[in-house]
């Protein structure tokens, strides 16, 4: 606990950045410049028809989703279901989903998503995969930039809120994963235990977690590095120079549990952890490191059969620094840092400290100078810690309160997004001095340049994420979407040109050049290569089968009719299974399928996918089920009957379409 | 979607059956579309214009010139037809009578092979843009589905097709 004195002192440096706060939130709105808006307009215009110039993939937050925008129009052009139920679709309502979202603690129907990253190929993005962290339950999904899918999500084990995550090293070798909130860990196992909150100082811990990906983008967990019970916030792995290493902020390193806002503010420095990930890899490789048991899961599209699987592994391997010097050094850094970016050349690593006056700027080349000159200001668990002056390539001033995030646009310039002065600062990389800042409409945590955190930045276009909407869109009451600004910073000068709102809590964003994705769309899955144990892939084969209590309907549809569309002899108490495969074969043609009375969701299946809705009927009667996805102009006609007895009753299974 | 493009075709089928129906035309192949020709919708007309006079004949696709047909049934082909009709056909076809689309029983009596393949091949700019393909959605009400079939695979189902007409 902290003594009066110290928290007075915090008062007293607060008030500047509440009135700061004040007056950008609630004094005066949008006072931006709107001189040349039909030149903004120009800019944004994408003609009927027209494609935008990048994809723009944004974290949905709370939503637990992926939503894809079109830039430079902000175009919404579909969610991606990753984390969260989406009944839209059935995404973790049908039987082939569900396993998505299995977790060792059960079923997990939501999380919270913050962080997308494009897989990379020598440090730029390459449009196979995008990669999300969910903070809450902690895991990591991979997506298919091919189908907009999501292909496989992969559970944390020895972690609690995974936020620093996923970031990817220069050729998708690993994505990073880190514990948020240190829990307390058994000495040996790393189980979490059942101690006083207030032993945290003792017995809480946090891990590093890298993850390998696979040729095919299966994840597993190659090792985990364990680190104090600090609070693991933002990651970017080095590029070029930099590259075999993994940065992560640290904040809390007062390792407080409670009041944080207070008690893990008071320390002038806390850490950036740069973790030879390359050498850690090695002697992991070489059977260095502990396996230790740790139950996670492993769910994954089993792309031969369209459905999701859930696999348990039962170990991970812990490597820890006391016993494997040299894979982890502490670079201080002011002061409760937030992110942790690499410019491009990956000389440089910014730190962005959210409650600092100036924005830390370390360099690679120092760093390796001093870890070899062993140039130690202390050490915390056996980590060494790098003197500050030693590392210290440059303290960017003015450049703005409340710094969070930075990155970059190729061509020798920073961008910084300040979420109490709300604005974007942009600065030199030479000079290390402010040229240019553009005020935000309200609040921005991160921004994103189409490859802004990869070796070739696409500079652009420039999103500001903001966290605060208040008077920018027309009211909907109390909950407001949050509001996304593009800025154009192809010139000298930042142009505010559109404002965009954003579904559920985007955090961090990825944007690419539209061409590389678009040329690998699916567009539809080929009958013959649906090998799912319940397809039926012609008419003559649709049939329903009673298996005890469980009623198994194979069905299909096709413009515009299901078969069968009559189906009797179910009773109240059977668990009906409709296993449901769309013949088409064209793109855009999904079918839909509703049951009236199922406690479950809608499925929409995709041309030549098979899902499956169950549903238990409660009533005795006669129920329609129907397409409720609108597929030709006899759409209304795509309906169909089941009728339901009561249980026991001698009515026998019988079916059939047309007459 | 682009599915609601659909409604001023189906009118304007709906339109051009009846002018057919009052001019009587039968729908008898190759040789009615000629007889037709006199006292065609102007929309008709056009449409017609814009063909070439091979897609006329036998359908807009990738067959753009006669095939050769073999008088002899090839066995192996009529076994691979059937497979792909029974998977990709059937849902909507039957032989004998119509169901959703025509029947297919006699289909090799009405239209040319290259016609039956374009047809297979790429209903949608058939069912839109030839006049047998506006008829036959003005008939049938419902725009044949692309099914992803093969030119193979298509000529293999009008050689089970031809063999079916032959048995009966």
């Amino acid at each position: 606990m902290q003594t009066k004195k110290q928290n007075k002192r915090l008062l007293w440096w607060s008030i500047p950045l509440i009135a700061v706060l004040g007056i950008t939130l609630y004094g005066c709105p949008s006072q931006q410049n709107l001189a040349g808006s039909s030149d903004a307009a120009q800019k944004v215009y994408v003609a009927p028809g027209e494609h935008d110039e990048f994809y723009g993939l944004f974290s949905g937050g709370y939503s637990g989703q992926l939503t894809t925008y079109g830039l430079p129009s902000g175009r919404h052009l579909y969610t991606i279901p990753v984390f969260s139920q989406a009944p839209v679709s059935g995404y973790g309502y049908s039987e082939e989903t569900k396993p998505m979202l299995q977790t060792t603690h059960g079923f997990i129907p939501w999380d919270d998503a913050h962080h997308p990253e494009l897989s990379q190929t020598d440090g730029v993005p390459d449009g196979r995969w995008v990669f999300i962290n969910a903070n809450n339950t902690p895991r990591v999904a991979r997506i298919d930039l091919g189908n907009f899918q999501t292909a496989e999500i992969i559970e944390i084990p020895n972690a609690a809120g995974n936020h620093a995550s996923p970031f990817v090293t220069v050729n998708t070798e690993y994505i990073s994963a880190a514990t948020r909130f240190s829990v307390p860990m058994d000495e040996n196992t790393l189980e979490n235990e059942d101690v006083a909150i207030s032993s945290y100082a003792e017995n809480f811990k946090g891990t590093l977690s890298f993850i390998k990906i696979g040729e095919e983008g299966e994840m597993s967990i190659d090792f985990q590095i364990l680190v104090p019970g600090f609070n693991y916030d933002l990651s970017h792995a080095g590029k070029g120079p930099s590259e075999d290493w993994a940065f992560f902020t640290s904040y809390n390193t007062e390792e407080a549990h409670t009041l944080l806002e207070v008690n893990a503010s008071r320390n002038d420095k806390d850490f950036i952890a740069a973790v030879n990930w390359r050498r850690a890899a090695e002697l992991v490789a070489n059977g260095e490191g502990r396996e230790i048991p740790a139950e996670h899961y492993r769910n994954y599209i089993d792309h031969d059969e369209h459905r999701a699987k859930s696999e348990l592994i039962e170990t991970v391997t812990v490597l820890d620094p006391t016993e494997n010097p040299g894979i982890i050094y502490y670079l201080p850094t002011p002061k409760s840092p937030h992110g942790v970016d690499v410019d491009p050349s990956g000389r440089y690593i910014v730190g962005g400290g959210k409650l600092s006056s100036v924005l830390p700027v370390h360099s690679f080349e120092k760093m390796i100078q001093a870890i070899e000159n062993e140039d130690f200001e202390g050490e915390v668990d056996g980590i060494p810690v790098l003197n500050y002056d030693s590392v210290i390539q440059a303290e960017v001033e003015n450049a703005g309160i409340g710094t969070l995030h930075t990155e970059f646009d190729g061509n020798g310039y920073a961008y910084t997004t300040a979420f109490i002065s709300s604005e974007i600062v942009k600065w030199s990389l030479e000079t290390f001095e402010v040229v240019d800042r553009i005020d935000t409409y309200y609040s921005p945590g991160h921004l994103m340049i189409p490859g802004g955190d990869s070796r070739q930045p696409a500079g652009k276009y420039l999103v500001a994420l903001n966290k605060i909407t208040k008077d920018r869109y027309l009211p909907t009451g109390p909950e407001l979407f949050h509001s996304a600004q593009l800025i154009d910073i192809s010139g000298d000068k930042m142009e505010l040109l559109l404002d965009f709102p954003t579904d559920g809590e985007p955090h961090y964003a990825q944007g690419i050049a539209a061409d590389i994705v678009k040329e690998r769309q699916v567009r539809f899955y080929p009958l013959e290569e649906n090998n799912h144990p319940d397809a039926v892939k012609s008419e003559a084969d649709t049939r329903v089968v009673r298996e005890g209590n469980e009623v198994h309907v194979y069905m299909t549809t096709i413009r515009s009719h299901f078969a069968p569309d009559n189906i009797e002899g179910i009773q109240v108490g059977d668990k009906v299974y409709f296993h449901v495969t769309n013949l088409e074969q064209d793109w855009d043609v999904p079918h839909g399928f509703a049951m009236l009375g199922a406690q479950n969701a809608e499925l929409l299946v995709m041309p030549g996918e098979t899902r499956t809705l169950t549903w238990e009927p409660k009533k005795v009667g006669v129920f329609p089920f129907y397409c409720t996805d609108f597929c030709s102009a006899l759409h209304q006609e795509m309906q169909g009957y089941v009728r339901v007895s009561p249980s026991g009753s001698d009515v026998p299974i019988s079916y059939g379409t047309g007459d | 979607m682009k599915k609601f493009a659909l409604l001023p075709a189906l009118l304007l089928s709906a339109i051009i059956l009846i002018s057919f129906s009052l001019h009587g035309c039968g729908g008898n192949g190759e040789e009615s579309m000629a007889d037709q020709e006199q006292d065609m919708d102007p929309y008709l007309q056009e449409l017609q214009d814009r063909l070439t006079p091979f897609e006329q004949e036998h359908g807009i696709g990738p067959i753009t010139e006669r095939i050769e047909i073999d008088d002899e049934i090839d066995e192996e082909m009529v076994m691979r037809g059937r497979n792909v009709y029974e998977m990709k056909c059937e849902d909507c076809h039957s032989l004998s009578e119509n169901e959703v689309g025509p029947s297919l029983g006699d289909v090799v009596e009405r239209r040319s092979p290259e016609f039956i393949m374009n047809f297979i091949l790429n209903p949608g700019e058939n069912v839109l843009n030839h006049p047998v393909g506006l008829d036959l959605l003005a008939q049938h009400n419902v725009e044949m589905p692309y099914r992803d079939v093969s030119e193979d695979e298509a000529r293999a189902v009008y050689e089970f097709l031809r063999d079916y007409y032959g048995s009966q």
